[in-house]
């Protein structure tokens, strides 16, 4: 037998918001924000009032001064008579362009190391678990230097390939490894369909996005064919056509040249530079993150349990194939999110660029910038507003790959 | 261990055992490092057989019948599964495989395809059918174990009963002539335990050549025609059920007995 009845009720006291559950919790966080909202009050204002009493003010207007120094390595034009602002722009990008570089890298580093790690080779998993563990175990700060100073004393100056009797020589003619850096040829159009050389690079790279929606579209077709007759097509020949043809066709139209870098005066000139401090900065954040990604790499395979894999080889699948359709689907989703930790850890690590000279958005907003116009908290705040946000976009990016090999399961 | 009352009558009548001999174990012996897991093991089981094998747990039950598809490696003697000796041949390997079905004591299911893809996902890679053609097939034996239904669904929505049963209609997807059952009902619930005997059962009475590690004694006595009787890594007595459980030979087996039977 069923009455209704209203469950009964308690009359509030005082007490309860420190012995009720149902209030507890809202009470506590109440008092933390009020502690918080207490906190940043009283440190905006004691801003405010160190700024007056030593008679300074927030001014952004220093970006627009001549910054007077000269940055080797840059993507962009860029001479000492542009503004600071400019020469944040150039260092801006160097972050951008070591941390992209470092990604892909430590990468692939940490997925050959963590899958190898766990192959049945004694001798090459043990060298992995060497690998992983001296590098993750000796800061990274370090390893710049080390690989810088290799750099540095052991490859031979410009001067050492000149002469008759030079001791260095280019290979092939066309790369050059100097202790400034690596010296490679620069490709260039000579009959290109634009005036600008930017513009011809620009249709290379929307004919390469045109070759990609193809290799898709073959992709679907290959998977419906499977679907419809169980085969598989084999579309190996045709994704290299569709990549090579429109890819050769336009380089032959373009005319491509290769401008080869040669010793002038003191130094190598033309082809393209890729200064030591670059070189020994994205290989040291590269090694030593790839030790942390194939740590994560060997936890996200060896989180998806035996019985998966038994289960499927029970049914006939080969061992390739139980990976790539039982083993990667279940360990990505264990993979993805300490990866992403990993690249903002890349980007935000490569601030030490400062110790080899590297001119990334620390060393000239954050470093001459701040020294030459004695702006500190301007420089400081536009550095965590860069980071932040950089950092902020990396782990939208990630997180959006990250839900789409979510698991679903319910 | 509770005897488990099969309320239904049994079809025997296609559960003829045929002449044909579908595995063969000669002389095998298996160690896990220094420890002897598999002692000196003759078995012969021919076509349509439905063989219980039963034991105390650690004597080799489920080692033994992991042997039989290759996942477990033996270090000695002879396996002939369906006229193909099991070597270290991937090519062997691969034709055991397709030609044995196995069920877990933990489903296994693939937790990140549905009900429907865990079952096509063999047929489709290993023997090549048309999606549609596979996906028929899955509804096909789906219905069998009374759950298509359930066919979108993920396998974190199923009950273990429910998954246990998707987990036999994912085997016989690929259209096996032997299957092997690990404890397929140890992790379930009483009441999950009959509704995935009876899909068994009615395996059996389709004349499907089974060999079943369990603990389920009505089902050996109702549905075998021979148990098996493992002691720390050796066959020690093999015999018809109803001898079995009344007759039982050796002092090693009536101890067992006594002890799951005896309350």
């Amino acid at each position: 037998m069923s009455t209704l009845t209203d469950p009964p009720k308690d009359s509030f006291r005082l007490s309860m918001l420190i012995n009720d559950t149902r209030y507890r919790s809202l009470t506590f966080q109440a008092l933390a924000f009020l502690a918080m909202a207490l906190s940043f009050w009283y440190l905006g204002n004691n801003l405010v009032a160190n700024l007056r009493a030593a008679g300074l003010n927030i001014n952004f207007g220093f970006l627009g001064d001549t910054a007077g120094y000269d940055i080797s390595q840059k993507l962009v034009e860029y001479s000492n008579q542009d503004s600071h602002s400019s020469a944040a722009f150039v260092g801006l990008l160097n972050t951008l362009l070591v941390a992209f570089l470092a990604c892909i890298t430590a990468t692939v580093f940490g997925v050959v190391a963590g899958v190898l790690r766990l192959s049945k080779n004694w001798l090459v998993s043990k060298l992995m678990a060497f690998y992983v563990e001296i590098f993750r175990n000796i800061p990274v700060l370090i390893w710049i230097i080390i690989i810088f100073t290799i750099m540095t004393a052991f490859m031979p100056a410009p001067r050492a390939f000149r002469g008759d009797n030079a001791t260095a020589t280019m290979v092939f003619d066309a790369f050059a490894f100097t202790n400034r850096g690596i010296y490679t040829p620069l490709p260039w159009f000579s009959r290109g369909i634009f005036e600008s050389q930017t513009l011809n690079w620009v249709l290379v790279l929307l004919v390469a996005c045109g070759s990609w929606f193809a290799a898709r579209r073959v992709n679907v077709w290959a998977t419906a064919k499977q679907e419809e007759t169980g085969e598989r097509p084999n579309t190996l020949s045709m994704l290299l056509g569709i990549w090579l043809v429109p890819f050769v066709i336009l380089m032959l139209i373009m005319g491509l040249s290769w401008e080869y870098p040669a010793l002038k005066g003191f130094n190598f000139q033309g082809g393209i530079k890729v200064g030591g401090p670059l070189i020994a900065l994205w290989f040291a954040l590269s090694i030593y993150t790839g030790a942390f990604i194939a740590e994560n790499v060997r936890a996200g395979i060896q989180a998806v349990s035996k019985g998966q894999t038994e289960a499927a080889a029970a049914l006939g699948l080969r061992p390739s194939k139980v990976m790539n359709l039982v083993v990667l689907p279940q360990a990505l989703r264990i993979i993805i999110p300490p990866l992403i930790s990993q690249y903002l850890n890349i980007t935000k690590n490569s601030s030490l660029a400062i110790v080899v000279g590297y001119a990334d958005i620390t060393a000239t907003l954050g470093g001459i910038t701040l020294n030459q116009t004695g702006r500190a908290i301007e420089c400081v705040l536009l550095l965590m507003a860069f980071y932040l946000t950089a950092s902020l976009l990396i782990s939208l990016v990630m997180n959006v790959y990250n839900a789409s090999v979510k698991l679903k399961e319910r | 261990m509770s005897e488990l009352a099969i309320e239904r009558e049994i079809d025997r009548t296609k559960m003829s055992v045929s002449d044909e001999v579908a595995i063969q174990i000669t002389g095998m012996n298996k160690w896990y490092g220094q420890f002897h897991v598999l002692r000196d093991i003759n078995l012969t089981v021919n076509r349509g057989e439905r063989i219980v094998i039963a034991g105390p747990s650690g004597s080799g039950k489920s080692t033994m019948i992991r042997c039989l598809n290759a996942l477990e490696e033996h270090q000695e003697g002879q396996i002939i599964v369906d006229g193909t000796e099991l070597t270290s041949d991937l090519k062997n390997i691969d034709k055991i495989r397709s030609e044995v079905g196995m069920c877990f004591q933990h489903f296994n299911l693939f937790p990140h395809l549905t009900i429907l893809e865990n079952c096509t996902l063999a047929p489709i890679w290993v023997r090549k059918t048309a999606k549609k053609e596979a996906e028929e097939l899955a509804m096909h034996f789906l219905e069998k174990v009374k759950i298509p239904e359930q066919a979108h669904k993920y396998p974190g929505m199923l009950s273990g009963g429910q998954q246990q049963r998707v987990a036999i209609a994912r085997s016989l997807c690929m259209k096996p002539r032997i299957m092997l059952f690990d404890e397929p009902t140890s992790a379930l619930d009483p009441e999950m335990i009959k509704e995935v005997l009876d899909t068994m059962i009615e395996l059996a009475e389709e004349g499907m050549t089974m060999l079943c590690v369990t603990h389920e004694m009505g089902f050996a006595r109702q549905v075998a025609n021979r148990v098996i009787f493992m002691a720390d890594g050796q066959i020690v007595e093999q015999n018809e059920p109803e001898e079995f459980f009344n007759n039982p030979q050796s002092e090693r087996t009536q101890q067992f007995l006594s002890q799951i039977l005896g309350h």
